[in-house]
């Protein structure tokens, strides 16, 4: 009785897992990524796909198996034992070979997803900006019409009076044009080079829509590039655990046309 | 052998209370001091994951009595921000530490290891006593951050530097707290040290006649292995702690870069690189995970062959299977740090034998799945945690795929579904083996048996109860939720807030599902029906002890001699189906 209650529950626990991840929604929220809006997501959405395919037949599969088994030899009397047809030497070579070649084209395909995001540098005409995060905000900078960063002074961090990047304007020219945000606003359609800083503690920079997410290391200034292709406003979030504030830590990407860019641009810095 | 053996039952069997319950040498007594302090941690743990499941969906709703536990943290029963944090980290803390890695390794190890091997102790008794005691001062200093200055430190269990190392600056529970819970996990790490060293000169030294490697039974084998993981792994994460520990109170920048400027602090520090902490840290993480699922991987099929009444398809194949997976445990760190800023050729480097890692785990599945094929397959109570442990590991380990592809960790990385993924694999799993072992093994432990009736309740409604918890999270992390957040206040992650609730219900439901078990343990203790010398007709030295519990040299000063394979189910015997591994019936004629 109990082996064949196992069974059912085994196959409909099995099932009734993978009807939210087929149909998109659980308890009426998508539980989906939101539609991606970056030149180098398709390809992560296909990997995503692929090995949902892939993950989910094993794990049905498995779970269905179980259950069958269960049902069929569970608590039933001691008859004469049996071995599954051809022993262990199938089922090893069936693990080696499926889950291997699984593994390796997975492996080689998503190499190619990842190798976009981080092995080609920025390209030159890519758009420089400054991101900074500290606890428990981003600020985003631009260089300014003369196209240089100022200097960073940790000593001269100053948030009271806005001084969220340490500038010493008094004694470094470029620091002079320089235009501080606390938004990321940035023109649809051109690719963005975000130079990473942190101020303090580790900190990480999430945006679902754009399928990326990398961490602020502090000492250590990291670089990220990528191209928005919606006009839109989306949400940035810390999703390295930096203290108290983490869950409040948020900031918001604006992507608009290069026009209205441009304008915003001339707007912050007069 | 024999002559060590005789060497390590020189202590006689002690007499005042003092020796005999306290400060005991005896393997058996020291598996159930280790069993009860993980009992206590995973009480303490799971009323943490209740009281941050309760504040995810309702943040400004009063939890009677929080008050009296921190008035900073929760005043008026309302949890801060920080003090979510807090209690994430001790929850994370206590449950890795002492509950997954004592329970399945060290208690039950500790009590069975020896007998199954045919010994009269640990080989070294009173390392392992030290070792015990050790670890309940460990658990002690980081249960005293829960009452120190501003309370249990909020980094997570991972302690990432900067924010572990730089002191008070960084926020509340940064100061005395986080400097305790360094101190904790080295002194925890001496513990683990001693008893990885017990456990692998145990198993080499003190097998009895007979005894052959090859006739270990899985789960002895499954200790040996996890041993030497931890020997390795431990001793990596010590000098780690001790460092981290030296940055916050000895001025030293081991893991903090110079210019951070913290809570308008220019910090005096320079040179130092968080990754190096990350690295050291991950480097004992990976494994520890496989510390905690493999003795969990023994135990399973330990006990399954002796319900399926046959052996494993291969014995041997499982063993192989965990050696590789120790091994490979060992290059894989750098999956948790894809996007940690490292080289991103590391990346591939990390995520090929992170991939080639479902290989042993797949064959162990399928190995699983084709041994019960045609068995005689006995359903109780620890039986179908062994079943939900398969179906838990299948579950909990698919979602491995994913996370092993840095392409696809950009995107899930640091959401819920690494959260589901973890908590099923290595969580969930590896208590079910917990609970395996206790129904299995508790008629050896007390003489007593468990009621058959509350264990069956008590899995059934478990079963039902963690699938309703840790399934959903897979859901939330696709859609993008972020943890580690005290409350869902951005705009995409309000829509995800039923999710939530159905979770926290189910965490509540299956939290208080746990008294069952509870009852049923202290219950059976004093009122349980008396066992029979083998209830479960099983083959293995533990049940060829003279009495339940075994005497305090297992054996009665009877050396046990050994004729076969451990599993000897399913074959012609005056017994039933199963030669036990000291008959001299049919000696010589089966392996």
């Amino acid at each position: 009785m109990g082996g064949k209650i196992f069974a059912v529950l085994v196959i409909v626990i099995a099932i009734a897992s993978a009807v939210p991840i087929i149909t998109h929604t659980f308890l009426g929220a998508s539980v989906t990524p939101p539609q991606d809006i970056s030149t180098h997501g398709a390809e992560i959405d296909k990997q995503l796909d692929e090995t949902m395919i892939e993950a989910g037949l094993s794990f049905l599969a498995a779970q269905l198996l179980l259950g069958v088994f269960v049902w069929q030899f569970g608590g039933r009397k001691a008859g004469p034992l049996k071995n599954f047809p051809g022993g262990s030497k199938y089922l090893v070579l069936a693990a080696l070979l499926l889950v291997g070649a699984e593994a390796i084209a997975l492996g080689a395909m998503g190499t190619k997803a990842w190798a976009k995001v981080y092995f080609q540098p920025a390209s030159a005409d890519a758009l420089p900006i400054q991101a900074q995060a500290g606890q428990f905000a981003f600020y985003f900078r631009y260089a300014g019409p003369d196209g240089k960063f100022g200097a960073i002074h940790p000593e001269k961090i100053d948030e009271g009076n806005s001084n969220f990047f340490g500038l010493d304007p008094e004694n470094d020219i470029p620091a002079r044009d320089d235009i501080t945000s606390g938004e990321l606003v940035i023109p649809v359609n051109k690719e963005i080079h975000l130079m990473m800083h942190a101020k303090d503690v580790g900190h990480s920079f999430y945006v679902r829509e754009l399928r990326i997410q990398q961490d602020f290391v502090p000492g250590l200034d990291l670089s990220l590039h990528f191209t928005a292709t919606k006009v839109g406003r989306y949400e940035i979030v810390c999703t390295q655990l930096c203290g108290l504030g983490h869950y409040n830590m948020k900031a918001y990407l604006n992507v608009m046309s290069q026009d209205d860019f441009d304008k915003w641009l001339k707007a912050q810095s007069s | 052998m024999s002559e060590a053996s005789a060497h390590a039952a020189q202590h006689a069997a002690p007499t005042g209370f003092i020796r005999k319950y306290v400060f005991s040498l005896d393997h058996k007594i020291i598996g159930l001091q280790y069993y009860g302090l993980a009992l206590v941690a995973v009480v303490i743990g799971m009323v943490l994951s209740w009281l941050m499941r309760i504040h995810l969906i309702a943040p400004n709703w009063p939890i009677p009595g929080l008050q009296f536990l921190s008035k900073v943290g929760a005043p008026g029963g309302v949890m801060t921000p920080e003090y979510y944090l807090s209690l994430m980290t001790m929850h994370g803390t206590l449950m890795v530490f002492f509950v997954l890695t004592n329970a399945p390794f060290a208690a039950f190890g500790n009590y069975f290891l020896p007998i199954q091997i045919g010994a009269e102790d640990m080989a070294f008794p009173r390392f392992n006593m030290m070792s015990f005691w050790t670890t309940f001062v460990a658990f002690c200093i980081l249960i005293s951050a829960f009452f120190v200055g501003d309370g249990p430190p909020l980094s997570g269990w991972t302690a990432y530097a900067p924010l572990s190392a730089v002191g008070a600056d960084s926020g509340p529970g940064q100061g005395l707290g986080q400097t305790l819970w360094g101190l904790s996990i080295f002194v925890f790490c001496i513990a683990s040290l001693l008893g990885s060293l017990n456990f692998i000169a145990t198993t080499l030294d003190l097998r009895t006649k007979g005894m052959t490697l090859a006739r270990m039974p899985i789960c002895t084998w499954a200790w040996f292995i996890t041993a030497c993981i931890s020997l390795l792994a431990f001793a990596v994460l010590l000098p780690a702690c001790l460092l981290l520990v030296l940055d916050r109170v000895g001025g030293t920048s081991f893991f903090i870069p110079s210019g951070l400027n913290i809570s308008d602090h220019l910090q005096p520090h320079q040179g130092g690189s968080p990754l190096l902490w990350q690295h050291l840290f991950w480097f004992f993480g990976h494994p520890e995970v496989y510390i905690a699922i493999l003795p969990a991987i023994g135990i399973v099929s330990h006990i399954l062959i002796n319900s399926m009444r046959k052996p494993m398809l291969s014995q041997k194949v499982i063993i192989y299977c965990m050696m590789s997976i120790g091994f490979l445990s060992y290059m894989v760190w750098g999956h948790h740090m894809f996007l940690s800023g490292m080289n991103p050729f590391s990346a591939l480097v990390f995520s090929f034998p992170t991939l080639m890692i479902t290989i042993p785990a797949t064959i162990m599945t399928l190995i699983w799945l084709g041994s019960l094929y045609g068995s005689n397959l006995r359903i109780n109570t620890a039986s179908l945690f062994c079943l939900g442990f398969i179906s838990m590991f299948v579950s909990g380990g698919v979602s491995g795929f994913f996370l092993a592809q840095p392409s696809i960790d950009i995107y899930l990385h640091a959401t819920y579904f690494v959260v589901g993924h973890f908590h099923m694999v290595m969580g969930v799993a590896a208590i079910f083996a917990v609970f395996a072992g206790t129904y299995f093994w508790f008629p050896k432990m007390t003489g007593r048996m468990m009621n058959e009736t509350l264990g069956r309740l008590h899995f059934w409604l478990t079963f039902i109860g963690t699938y309703c918890i840790f399934m959903p999270f897979h859901y939330l992390g696709l859609a993008g939720n972020v943890r580690r957040y005290s409350a869902f206040t951005d705009d995409f992650l309000v829509p995800l807030l039923p999710v939530h609730k159905f979770i926290t219900y189910s965490a509540l439901f299956t939290g208080a599902v746990q008294l069952i078990f509870l009852f049923n343990l202290i219950y059976s203790r004093f009122k349980g029906t008396p066992a029979t010398a083998n209830p479960w007709e099983a083959t293995s030295l533990e049940w060829s002890t003279p009495s339940s519990p075994p005497p305090f040299d297992n054996f009665g000063g009877v050396h046990p001699v050994v004729y076969h394979d451990p599993y000897q189910y399913g074959v012609k015997s005056s017994t039933a189906d199963y030669l036990m591994q000291t008959s001299p019936e049919r000696a010589g004629e089966t392996p």
